[in-house]
């Protein structure tokens, strides 16, 4: 077996853009310094400006709703561009051009035409960014048909996804916590892609399952080593995309566990876990064994001091104890 | 500037096809709106509709300057800017009627209707929610001239009116970067003098709406909108410099919707007066016909087209209500190119 390529999140990412933009030339990236003065705000277009040129690696104005207009102007035309939205918290900028014009156009022409644009954004808690600069709004795109999204936990995740996201003719939201840019994984030499609505099993479990989303994966997992010790074994999914949702896996996982934890950074009111217990619900209510319960943020947001930001995101013990509250 | 009641003289050379296809341009529009406004009270039409009926001499003076590979951007008064880039309208008249052989099929009706055949990009529901689209667009022709080696692109006509004018993200945002990437645009300002019933009097303080191109750095040119001739000869220079990646304009066009904002507005905020000289005075088909018959256009030949279209506009209607409903279930059909 060859030996395993560990790299970041990021170059996973970097590595997409790059060899989509060289096998692809309509794909257009549009952004804040995401040219080759700045390399955007995480480095994710690190030297994609050197190789491809400014007129489609693309330096914006401060202007998010005009960066996803345009794309959706593009996309309507032949294009396929990539908006980058410096931090998720920002989308709020962008939002009638995500959710009234790429998500709605198809369907209100009666299907004349698609709108195969990504929005790429780093989002999440982490850093003491405080309010303006951590939350976690994957939710509200779950609520707008005609929106893919994408929640990638690791660097392979993240390559397979963005690069079937750069093929698809969809809307695409595209989050990626910035806690993850500097996480290593193995990543593939060869060529792959990952479907979007397949979820991955990111460890086997007969006792409990925790279904997480994007770096909550990776906590899930912590919490899940440290239960194996007191004898509980939990089974993690990963959904990887939210829309579309592989209810499937879920099911098939609760059914077999009959108990369910939902792990998420953003707030639990309201959030992605609603959706993802009433799948369990429907498809697996007679074989529970304890009401599914959710491990989420706060219904608050995100502070600057440490000590606050830390208390407003699922830790390694909350999820702990929350599986030892229905085992 | 002013708006008068003088109107510009049809220059001696100028090509008598592109006149008279822009009389039967501008005829289509105000017979068109001037049918749906009737037939809105035998319940065909669900909903509502803003009517473009008085305005007519800014989509034709603009669209006869493109051809069917430039794009347009409309708003939710868009039936002139549709019929005057040459949609069908019969497709637009069934898409009225909310009917299957609509352009839409009945999801979009009146403020979504578009043509991608012909480059025209949809009207638009969102105020200014076009104007971002139009110049990424206009990017589109940009990098597409670029990858074929062409020195002529095509163009994007952006229409909003004056209250898209006062949008930030929209508005402001999308003329910067059309600006500082010199794109072939051309953002047509349709200045009717009222934001629903906000006159634009109340919410700007400039007199002539262009001057806010000079924040762009961009030529901004204001333009007696109800003068098919005066839009026609001031989009041709605006497209020009926009074909050989001079960037873009902004065009004010300033003119006066005859009927209210939408179907049950009986737009009492407007003076009398103000509607009297405008409606009656100023009339953008009234004054195309004279200037047609000045320059030398038989009479004769306006009054055929007035007939075709007649019966062309009657042609439209039947299509319509011979179209199939929608079944329910067709709600689901069209949301993703791929999957469900």
């Amino acid at each position: 077996m060859a030996e395993e390529r560990i790299i970041t999140y990021r170059d996973a990412l970097n590595e997409a853009l790059r060899e989509e933009m060289r096998r692809d030339p309509t794909i257009i990236l549009l952004g804040e310094d995401i040219g080759k003065y700045w390399n955007g705000a995480f480095k994710v277009t690190g030297g994609l400006a050197d190789e491809f040129g400014e007129e489609r690696v693309r330096d914006t104005p401060i202007s998010e709703n005009a960066i996803v207009g345009c794309g959706v102007g593009l996309a309507l035309t032949g294009f396929r561009p990539v908006c980058e939205i410096m931090f998720g918290d920002l989308i709020t900028l962008a939002m009638d051009q995500i959710v009234n014009q790429a998500a709605k156009s198809r369907f209100m022409f009666g299907g004349q035409s698609s709108v195969p644009l990504i929005v790429r954004t780093p989002f999440g808690a982490g850093g003491s960014y405080a309010g303006h600069h951590s939350s976690s709004y994957e939710a509200w795109f779950m609520h707008v048909p005609g929106l893919r999204i994408a929640v990638p936990s690791t660097p392979y995740d993240a390559k397979g996804l963005l690069k079937t996201a750069l093929r698809m003719k969809d809307p695409v939201m595209f989050f990626e916590q910035k806690f993850l840019y500097n996480s290593k994984g193995h990543v593939p030499e060869e060529e792959y892609t990952v479907p979007f609505g397949k979820a991955d099993v990111k460890r086997q479990g007969d006792d409990v399952t925790i279904v997480a989303t994007s770096k909550m994966v990776l906590t899930a997992l912590e919490a899940a080593q440290a239960l194996e010790k007191d004898g509980i074994s939990v089974e993690v999914v990963d959904p990887r995309t939210l829309n579309p949702l592989d209810e499937d896996t879920i099911v098939k996982s609760v059914q077999k566990t009959s108990r369910l934890v939902v792990v998420h950074e953003s707030a639990d009111r309201g959030g992605i876990s609603g959706e993802i217990i009433k799948v369990a619900i429907k498809g697996a209510f007679y074989y529970l064994d304890a009401p599914p319960v959710t491990v989420a943020g706060k219904n608050c947001h995100l502070a600057f001091a440490p000590v606050l930001e830390q208390f407003g995101s699922p830790s390694v013990n909350d999820i702990i104890d929350a599986v030892k509250g229905i085992v | 500037m002013e708006v008068s009641r003088e109107v510009m003289k049809i220059p001696d050379d100028f090509d008598s096809e592109i006149a008279l296809h822009m009389y039967k341009t501008a005829v289509t529009i105000r017979k068109f709106e001037t049918k749906v406004y009737e037939i809105f009270n035998l319940n065909f039409i669900p909903g509502t509709m803003h009517l473009y009926r008085g305005e007519e001499a800014i989509a034709t003076g603009v669209c006869a300057n493109l051809t069917d590979t430039d794009y347009i951007t409309s708003t939710h008064r868009g039936h002139g800017h549709c019929i005057a880039k040459g949609a069908d309208i019969k497709k637009m008249m069934a898409e009225l009627f909310g009917r299957r052989n609509g352009y839409c099929k009945g999801k979009g009706g009146s403020m979504h209707i578009a043509d991608f055949t012909i480059g025209m990009l949809g009207a638009n529901g969102v105020v200014g929610g076009g104007i971002p689209i139009a110049t990424g667009a206009a990017l589109s022709c940009k990098l597409k001239a670029q990858m074929e080696g062409l020195n002529r692109m095509n163009v994007c006509a952006c229409f909003f009116g004056d209250g898209a004018s006062n949008q930030g993200a929209n508005f402001h945002e999308a003329l910067n970067m059309a600006a500082i990437w010199d794109l072939p645009a051309i953002f047509v300002l349709e200045n009717n003098l009222y934001a629903m019933g906000t006159a634009i009097k109340r919410t700007c303080k400039l007199e002539n709406l262009s001057d806010k191109a000079k924040a762009y750095g961009m030529p901004g040119i204001t333009v007696d909108g109800n003068d098919v001739v005066a839009v026609y000869l001031e989009t041709r220079d605006a497209v020009e410099r926009a074909r050989h990646g001079e960037g873009p304009s902004l065009l004010e066009c300033k003119t006066y919707r005859h009927y209210g904002h939408s179907k049950y507005d009986p737009a009492k905020y407007r003076p009398e007066e103000e509607k009297d000289e405008w409606v009656n005075n100023r009339d953008p088909i009234t004054r195309f016909t004279q200037q047609l018959v000045e320059f030398g256009i038989d009479e004769g030949e306006l009054t055929n087209i007035d007939a075709q279209v007649d019966s062309e506009i009657d042609d439209a209607v039947e299509f319509a209500k011979a179209g199939e409903m929608p079944k329910p279930e067709n709600l689901l059909e069209d949301l993703y190119t791929e999957g469900t």
